[in-house]
């Protein structure tokens, strides 16, 4: 069980990885990369199908799945902790910001 | 790799030379009102297909030009033998010339009025007769072998989650890749989910024009969003998506693009606009279900690729709609509603290209005859058509 892959990255590029399985807090995930395994000490729960960082990402960077931007931070991210709604946002579709156009 | 037999299928040859994987007769109201009208009599008449949806009237010039596109592409699709347009008599579309478009395809239509036969129930009368008439017509259409090059698929995308992102997405974009190598035509959209992804997408552009065309269409959907004022989060991604995982826009767009696979992206169609050539296209839609569907059947796919993530439920009236998910946890609860499990993906048991083929057998089996889960279960109501502006 203990090699069991948990989570997968998407390309090499990626600063996230999506869990596999639920993940508990002080658990070692290894998440598959191509060939490769990563492994990453989680460090809150991660829900089945969400994201955890697998490297430090730092306030206002942007974030990097599929080897493309889906968003930035709004805080500092550390490795193993869940990157989601509450930390990034997205930079398109943001009415919110342009205001109304007509 | 793969013998002849596997790649043909016995087919409805129609009039204009498009070609039918099921001989339906479909009942299609041209305006909201005559809902019940049409309703009344496919009820009476076994084996027909209401399209019922809610538009064709109090629509500004763009949205009732789309409507009637869009009704006169359901009546045209391939798998529709003959079609009874249900009028109301007062309705903004043009009803008399949907039906000559339809009947210039050399396709049996009729039309009924409403407001001229005197009410409901004269009119459900009038409906019977014809559809009965028609039904035994139709009944006697015979199928010809054609090969694969004859389909025309469409994919759609639902109720996702990240397993869409990481298996049943990049797996339909693998059949989608056989079915364009293989010469047939294979149409996706949700202009939405494609922001954050044009330049992926430009650059798989057949030329300049058409890569223009994709920017355009997704800088034309982001300015709609953004006219509201508010953030697009909670709409797209929606609150299941969220719940699934999926944090943002951009993110779900990368994941949502990998259902077109990878071919050259031969043009740029209008919302329920047939396409001019083979090959893999883009439809300008939305990523609702109804809408989305509706314009894909509309363009003339004659199947619908169907990739989810925790459970769509969603069928069509007149086209088969295969599920695809990645999901076990979805396979364990909504199983009756899915059609091809690709969770072993995700357990590491099969490679994206495996279930890719399998999706493909799955394609060809459906135009074979084999019912979809959606057929099986009657999953008839999930149709609309798309409006842009306000209801006035």
């Amino acid at each position: 069980m203990l090699n069991e892959i948990r989570g997968i990255v998407m390309t090499k590029k990626d600063d996230v990885a999506t869990a596999l399985a639920d993940l508990e807090a002080s658990s070692v995930a290894r998440a598959r990369l191509g060939n490769e395994v990563i492994e990453t000490e989680i460090k809150e729960p991660i829900p089945f199908g969400h994201k955890y960082a697998i490297s430090e990402i730092r306030k206002g960077e942007l974030v990097i799945k599929y080897g493309e931007v889906i968003g930035e931070t709004l805080e500092n991210i550390g490795v193993g902790e869940l990157v989601h709604v509450h930390n990034i946002v997205g930079l398109r579709g943001r009415g919110d910001k342009v205001g109304r156009t007509r | 790799m793969h013998s002849v037999d596997r790649l043909s299928f016995d087919g409805y040859e129609r009039p204009d030379g498009s070609v039918g994987i099921r001989n339906h007769l479909a009942i299609i109201p041209l305006v909201g009102c005559a809902n019940d009208v049409a309703d009344g009599i496919a009820r009476a008449v076994p084996g027909t297909r209401p399209c019922l949806h809610h538009q064709g009237c109090v629509q500004l010039a763009f949205d009732l030009e789309q409507t009637t596109r869009t009704i006169t592409g359901i009546g045209l699709n391939p798998n529709v033998g003959a079609a009874l347009l249900v009028s109301l008599g007062c309705e903004n579309v043009p009803s008399d010339e949907i039906a000559d478009e339809i009947a210039k395809s050399g396709k049996i239509v009729e039309k009924i009025t409403i407001q001229e036969l005197g009410g409901i129930a004269p009119s459900i009368q009038r409906g019977i007769g014809i559809c009965r008439r028609m039904a035994q017509e139709i009944s006697q259409y015979r199928t010809k072998t054609f090969d694969a090059s004859a389909l025309c698929i469409g994919a759609k995308c639902g109720a996702s989650d990240t397993t869409n992102g990481i298996a049943s997405n990049p797996t339909v974009g693998v059949a989608f890749d056989i079915v364009v190598n293989t010469g047939g035509t294979a149409i996706f959209g949700e202009t939405t989910e494609m922001m954050g992804t044009e330049h992926i997408l430009a650059r798989r552009a057949v030329n300049e024009d058409v890569g223009k065309k994709i920017y355009e269409i997704v800088a034309r959907m982001e300015e709609r969003a953004n006219s509201m004022g508010v953030d697009i989060r909670g709409a797209q991604p929606g609150y299941g998506n969220i719940k699934g995982g999926i944090s943002t826009i951009e993110e779900k767009s990368l994941g949502a693009i990998l259902k077109g696979g990878t071919g050259p992206i031969q043009g740029v169609l209008e919302y329920g606009e047939r396409p001019q050539r083979k090959g893999l296209v883009i439809m300008d839609s939305p990523g609702r279900e109804m809408e989305m569907l509706t314009g894909l059947v509309a363009g003339g796919a004659q199947m619908v690729v169907f990739a989810t993530g925790r459970g769509a439920l969603q069928g069509f009236p007149i086209a088969p709609v295969i599920k695809v998910t990645g999901n076990s946890r979805t396979i364990e609860k909504l199983g009756e509603e899915i059609d091809v499990d690709v969770s072993s993906i995700i357990r590491g048991r099969e490679s994206i290209d495996e279930a890719g083929q399998k999706v493909f057998n799955e394609i060809m089996s459906v135009a074979r005859g084999k019912q979809t889960k959606s057929e099986a279960l009657q999953l008839n109501q999930c149709i609309d058509i798309w409006r842009v502006g306000p209801t006035i």
